[in-house]
């Protein structure tokens, strides 16, 4: 009786979980054929056995289960903390002022919260980026997945990791010591801290992902494809860039996408090179992103006020910038498995 | 039969993309050979016995970064600690429990969704939950916990990606010999994905080291040194206590204080941070595939 249930259980649990469903059935009904032949008290001891670790497997279940809705959680929580605390500031600051408003005065006697310069900094900070990093990037991809010999493929992709792997305030660092004068000097500005100093500073630090999303994807093209264009008589390069490269497009697209995704959510690098004064964007003044804007004004907020809620508004719309990136990322990314 | 006699226009067009092919490249190796020689070259000189074991004192006029690497290890264990059987057990979920192939997809997105959020607004809420609504205060398990949810994708997508490399063989023989499908994973799964899961502990290792804009507004920026730190009491002040990471130390010394050889003596060991990091991966990593 015990042991039918057991066997129940199992078949149960089974159902439904693909190649291993057929295997368990099969491995279930194998050794009741042999239980048949013994004796009552021997089954009575295996049924309580299968019992007790019956009772594991459920727990263990229900453990990885939890373990698997917590990313879940996760996400939840943070949606619903930015949406709720990011929605006063602009009830009270109203949303086409808020969004459209060209002067940020957070401090001032006549306060102002207009965060269009925020988000037109963000939009042309990453499109400067974008503009720069993915033509060297995406060159270095065909040259690694397609005329790179094996060895100096490797070592250029360790190079592609280490700078993955350099944190953003040391990018921040170089950029502020090196490249900050560098453009002051050669533009003859007061200043270097600029919105073009904040480009470049991107631009390298998107290069990494846009590499090697790249060339995963031109090393998924078929190599027939290849091989007909050659044997029609186009040269290698010919071959790279007017059919392998057309036939990896969605993924290439997919990592310009993530570039932006990294780019428009920097914000301690851009904090030390873009000068973060609040004002509409142009390439050689001082600026401030909107991850910087939240960063910058952060510590000294006092709680309650408008300002510091107004912060939590600027995070809600990066966040909403983010989530339509996510969005026709993941979309490229399917595209590109089928 | 006669040659094909390519162009001027097709030799050009080759020529050209060919040598843009290769400069890209090297400029891509040439911009980690000077970003690296640069930070040795202006960092190393910095790097003192006094800084890297003594607590800052404005009154001795001490500068030291001592309690910055201890609380950049606290972060790194803390949250390991924590993240590590989570996004395993996460992971064990998606490959080997899942019968829903809805939920799967809802649980990957939910990963993938989390892996694209910027870090700064992962501070934010850390800040506005741990922070304020828990009334932690800025302190080490405030950053800790925001660490958790930051880095628990990286955990989640490495380990289902030596998951799936164990073949299907081993689990079948598992069950065929009348294991259940935890024991099954415990003695058969975990073991054969071992080195997946260490490579991807490393690659979260490398991330808590590098971050910064998660940490200024949840572990704070103080550079305090904990009395008795191999205490309970000791530990526990330790995570209760604000304490900035060596990045949000690097940020705080070049940006706010003006100490630009200090930023770069911090930039020269986080520096070194990664390239141990990132080539005990790839080592790792080499292994796995052998």
């Amino acid at each position: 009786m015990t042991n039918t249930k057991v066997l129940n259980g199992k078949r149960s649990r089974a159902k439904g979980s693909g190649a291993l469903a057929l295997f368990t059935q099969r491995k279930v009904e194998e050794p009741m054929s042999d239980q048949n032949i013994r004796t009552g008290e021997e089954q009575g001891t295996l049924a309580r056995k299968k019992g007790a670790k019956n009772a594991l497997e459920l727990i263990m279940n229900g453990l990885f289960f939890f373990c698997g809705l917590v990313a879940v959680a996760f996400v939840l929580f943070i949606t619903v903390y930015l949406v709720i605390s990011g929605l006063p500031a602009i009830r009270e600051i109203g949303l086409t002022d808020f969004l459209f408003g060209e002067r940020w005065a957070s401090t001032a006697s006549d306060p102002a919260f207009g965060i269009l310069p925020f988000i037109l900094t963000s939009i042309y900070g990453t499109a400067g980026a974008i503009v720069i990093g993915v033509p060297i990037g995406f060159l270095t991809a065909v040259y690694l997945a397609k005329l790179a010999p094996a060895k100096v493929a490797a070592v250029i992709r360790t190079a592609v990791d280490l700078l993955a792997g350099i944190p953003s305030v040391v990018y921040g660092l170089i950029g502020m010591t090196v490249l900050v004068p560098a453009v002051r000097v050669t533009f003859h500005l007061a200043s270097g801290a600029t919105l073009f100093a904040a480009m470049i500073v991107l631009a390298v630090m998107i290069l990494p992902s846009i590499i090697s999303v790249s060339e995963t994807a031109l090393k998924a093209v078929p190599k027939e494809y290849e091989e007909a264009s050659l044997a029609l008589g186009a040269t290698e390069i010919e071959t790279y860039f007017r059919v392998s490269v057309p036939a990896a497009s969605s993924g290439i697209a997919a990592a310009v996408v993530l570039g932006i995704g990294r780019a428009i959510g920097e914000a301690m690098a851009i904090m030390m090179v873009a000068g973060n004064v609040p004002n509409m964007p142009s390439l050689f003044e001082s600026v401030r992103f909107l991850t910087t804007a939240i960063a910058s004004e952060m510590a000294y907020a006092s709680f309650g006020t408008l300002q510091r809620n107004a912060l939590f508004s600027i995070a809600l719309v990066l966040f909403l910038f983010i989530m339509l990136i996510n969005v026709l990322l993941n979309a490229l990314l399917k595209r590109e498995k089928k | 039969m006669k040659m094909e006699h390519r162009s001027t226009r097709r030799v050009a067009y080759d020529k050209i993309l060919r040598f843009l092919l290769y400069f890209c490249a090297f400029l891509t190796c040439a911009l980690l050979v000077l970003l690296i020689g640069y930070i040795f070259y202006r960092g190393f000189p910095n790097v003192t016995v006094e800084l890297l074991t003594s607590e800052p004192s404005v009154l001795k006029n001490v500068i030291g970064i001592l309690p910055n690497l201890i609380n950049t290890l606290a972060l790194v264990l803390g949250t390991l600690i924590i993240v590590l059987p989570l996004g395993v057990g996460a992971a064990i979920y998606l490959t080997e429990y899942a019968k829903s192939r809805k939920l799967v997809a809802v649980i990957e997105f939910a990963t993938e969704t989390l892996t694209g959020i910027p870090s700064i607004l992962y501070g934010l809420v850390g800040m506005l939950f741990f922070v304020q609504f828990l009334g932690w205060e800025s302190s080490i398990r405030a950053g800790i916990f925001t660490l958790v949810i930051m880095i628990l994708p990286t955990i989640v997508r490495t380990t289902q990606e030596s998951l799936k490399t164990v073949p299907q063989s081993y689990r079948e023989a598992a069950l065929g010999l009348g294991s259940g499908k935890w024991r099954m994973v415990r003695t058969v799964v975990l073991p054969s994905s071992i080195d997946g899961i260490v490579t991807g502990c490393i690659l979260a290792i490398g991330r808590i080291v590098g971050e910064s804009a998660a940490l200024l507004f949840t572990a704070g920026s103080a550079a305090v040194l904990v009395k008795n730190l191999f205490s309970l009491s000791g530990l526990h002040s330790l995570l209760t206590t604000s304490g900035g990471s060596l990045t949000v130390a690097l940020y705080i010394y070049s940006l706010e204080r003006g100490k630009i050889e200090v930023g770069f003596a911090i930039a020269a060991i986080l520096m070194v941070l990664t390239l141990v990091i990132n080539l005990s991966a790839k080592w790792l990593g080499g292994k796995l595939k052998k």
